[in-house]
């Protein structure tokens, strides 16, 4: 599909399906949306991920067209949609409660916006038996939606939005409602849905699992703006904030004092701890002296083998397992640092190795500088709190 | 266990059931007796259908029994049509106390009784009332105007007093509706008036129902504000009831009046029913 278009522009290679221009959103004194600005690409899966109340789902109904925002534009394929209504808008949106239409049955539901498009019978006829079809539910037109289960009223959300052929999909956290089996086949089912349609996706949620098992994009919000955008790796293995890396994916957190600076690494000394090396991340300079946040992922911790005897470039600690946390394949180790004191989770791999472990066991634990990533604590976005 | 279930599920139901047996089902099937009796002479009493008859060849009072079912009809059908756009707003547009205190300004005309309620609505219109003098005062009629005692006043009174009993179906079965349906009609395209008609009034049919059921059945049965804004000449049946029963001692003919105004107001909300496709049942829930 993406190939089809490139010739439409010239100058660049790549169709931007959205544009938001430096948008902003406030009620009265709180900026529910500050100064946001992103592009995203035709034919993309692009997450918007944050905590509750960071502003996504307000910036999610201004692309909808539910809310017009304070000061900024938003294009939607290069044009202005600012003061087109909901209604005319080539964006359609799946609700986080789906919002099926009770009173018609799920063919008619489907039908809805092509009938308001005058699209003839005949024509939507044919519409709705693709659209259903194509979300396997070709022999449910004539149920209610009440008959549904939440899989499939997810998939008759989708299904009459995609009808009507929009350019932007968004969808506001819709499988928050469904139980943790259905939504993990959900996941997969919406990502090989948006790769098959090639339809944008504009999808919002605070489960960092569903942005990063779904996106190509995603953008991390938080207190109204943008932290980072990057790919889910991008923001996995190199966060640009002290909030990303927290955020995404575990972490083990200190806050710590720089003793020694070189090129892109540092040195630092936790209050009654560790001295711990790790990379310089983020756009703040760190000079000696100042205060930082470490954080040093669970799986990125090795448990050093009795008998071995820890790497000296990479940082080291000896600990106490206060508690074996199985979970499968996600088993963690609730470990403390025997000098300060401090709890740690560290990522307990199924190779069989660790079978044997104990409370009370005290074992040493060690990582690479190149997992550790330190944050100035004095970079803070301007109304963070934290 | 079983037993002590059942004992309990008749001592709640007793009160209930005493009230409609005592004070409707015992007097209709008294009255249904009166109704088909005829005095042959003094204290003695025959099974005649002369009440019934007397009724339909008597176009005073057939044609009084149609105006009464017509004019509720029409004035439910106004209710409805001022009462739905204040519940939408009641219900959909405000938020928090702004919300409760509109919904009391509904309420209050209800402190005081019908009658000065109606009393209030004939010092506005009579000829010498509030209208009347204001529109003499501005230059606009040259003498008193009587706004009183016409079918026009009969409808504002009706329609006014069966405001309330319109809006609180209304806005409780509208606050049900999400907002997220209303706002994903607008998402897939539709307008104004296709979300009302598609989303917003098939949702609010069962309220619309309750709601119209209860205004025309008070409306029908009404008898104090047809009498004092329509005076003498208001010809609203319950006041050809009331005649026989107390004008004329003709319990026997007021006795029919009261079977046949009963049928009617069973018949009209029959037909509302099926028109609307709902059940009594989906309406009172």
């Amino acid at each position: 599909m993406t190939q089809n278009v490139t010739a439409k522009n010239s100058n660049n290679s790549t169709i931007i399906d959205l544009e938001t221009r430096n948008v902003n959103k406030h009620y009265g004194d709180f900026t529910a949306v500050d100064d946001v600005s992103l592009k995203i690409e035709k034919g993309s899966f692009f997450s918007i991920l944050g905590p509750s109340g960071c502003g996504k789902t307000t910036l999610l109904r201004m692309i909808a067209g539910f809310d017009e925002p304070d000061s900024g534009d938003i294009l939607i394929q290069g044009s202005s949609v600012l003061g087109v209504p909901a209604n005319k808008r080539p964006a359609n949106m799946v609700f986080q409660h789906l919002a099926l239409f009770p009173m018609m049955s799920v063919a008619d539901n489907v039908a809805y916006g092509l009938k308001q498009r005058k699209v003839a019978s005949a024509e939507i006829n044919k519409r709705v038996k693709n659209a259903l079809e194509s979300v396997d539910l070709g022999d449910s037109g004539k149920k209610k939606i009440s008959q549904l289960s939440g899989g499939q009223k997810q998939r008759i959300a989708i299904a009459r939005c995609l009808v009507l052929e929009p350019k932007l999909l968004l969808l506001d956290e819709p499988l928050g409602a469904l139980d943790l089996k259905l939504r993990e086949h959900m996941k997969v089912e919406l990502k090989q849905m948006q790769s098959r349609v090639g339809t944008t996706f504009i999808y919002i949620t605070h489960d960092q699992s569903e942005a990063l098992v779904m996106s190509n994009k995603v953008a991390v919000m938080n207190n109204g703006a943008f932290e980072q955008v990057g790919t889910p790796s991008d923001l996995y293995y190199h966060p640009e904030t002290s909030f990303v890396a927290g955020f995404v994916g575990d972490a083990n957190k200190w806050q710590a004092k720089v003793t020694q600076v070189d090129n892109v690494s540092c040195t630092t000394q936790v209050a009654n701890g560790p001295a711990l090396r790790g990379k310089i991340n983020g756009t703040a300079p760190i000079a000696v002296g100042e205060k930082v946040d470490v954080f040093v992922r669970p799986e990125a911790i090795k448990i050093v083998q009795s008998g071995q005897t820890a790497d000296q470039n990479e940082n080291s600690l000896q600990c106490t397992v206060v508690d074996l946390l199985f979970n499968g394949a996600n088993s963690t180790a609730l470990l403390v640092d025997v000098a300060s004191g401090k709890e740690l989770h560290v990522a307990l791999p199924q190779t069989g190795e660790f079978i044997g472990l104990q409370k009370g066991e005290a074992l040493t634990i060690s990582w690479s500088q190149d997992q550790t990533h330190c944050f100035s604590s004095k970079f803070l976005h301007p109304r963070a709190d934290t | 266990m079983k037993q002590h279930t059942s004992i309990f599920f008749w001592l709640l139901l007793a009160p209930f059931a005493l009230w409609l047996i005592l004070l409707v089902i015992i007097p209709h099937i008294d009255m249904l007796g009166i109704a088909l009796r005829e005095q042959t002479a003094p204290r003695e009493y025959a099974f005649s259908f002369k009440n019934f008859i007397e009724f339909f060849t008597e176009p005073l009072y057939w044609r009084t029994f149609m105006r009464t079912a017509v004019m509720s009809i029409l004035a439910t059908a106004l209710t409805l049509l001022i009462a739905f756009p204040v519940s939408y707003y009641i219900a959909k547009m405000l938020r928090g106390r702004s919300k409760s205190f509109l919904f009391l300004l509904c309420l209050i005309p209800f402190w005081v009784s019908e009658l000065v309620r109606t009393y209030g609505w004939m010092i506005l219109l009579r000829e010498t009332g509030v209208i009347s003098n204001a529109l003499q005062w501005a230059g606009l009629v040259s003498g008193p105007v009587e706004l009183l005692y016409n079918d026009a006043a009969i409808m504002v009174g009706l329609v006014y007093t069966s405001m309330l009993f319109m809006v609180v179906p209304l806005v409780t079965v509208l606050e049900s509706l999400d907002d997220d349906i209303i706002e994903a009609s607008y998402d897939l395209g539709g307008n104004m008036w296709t979300t009302m008609r598609q989303i917003v009034i098939p949702h609010a049919m069962p309220g619309i129902v309750s709601g119209c059921i209860i205004v025309f059945m008070m409306t029908l049965g009404n008898y104090l504000t047809p009498n004092l804004l329509g005076g003498k000449d208001s010809l609203w049946f319950t006041e050809q009831i009331y005649t026989q029963f107390i004008t004329r001692f003709n319990w026997e003919l007021g006795s029919a009046f009261g079977i046949l105004l009963l049928l009617l107001s069973s018949l009209i909300v029959w037909l509302g029913l099926k028109l609307s496709r709902q059940t009594l049942t989906s309406t009172m829930t």
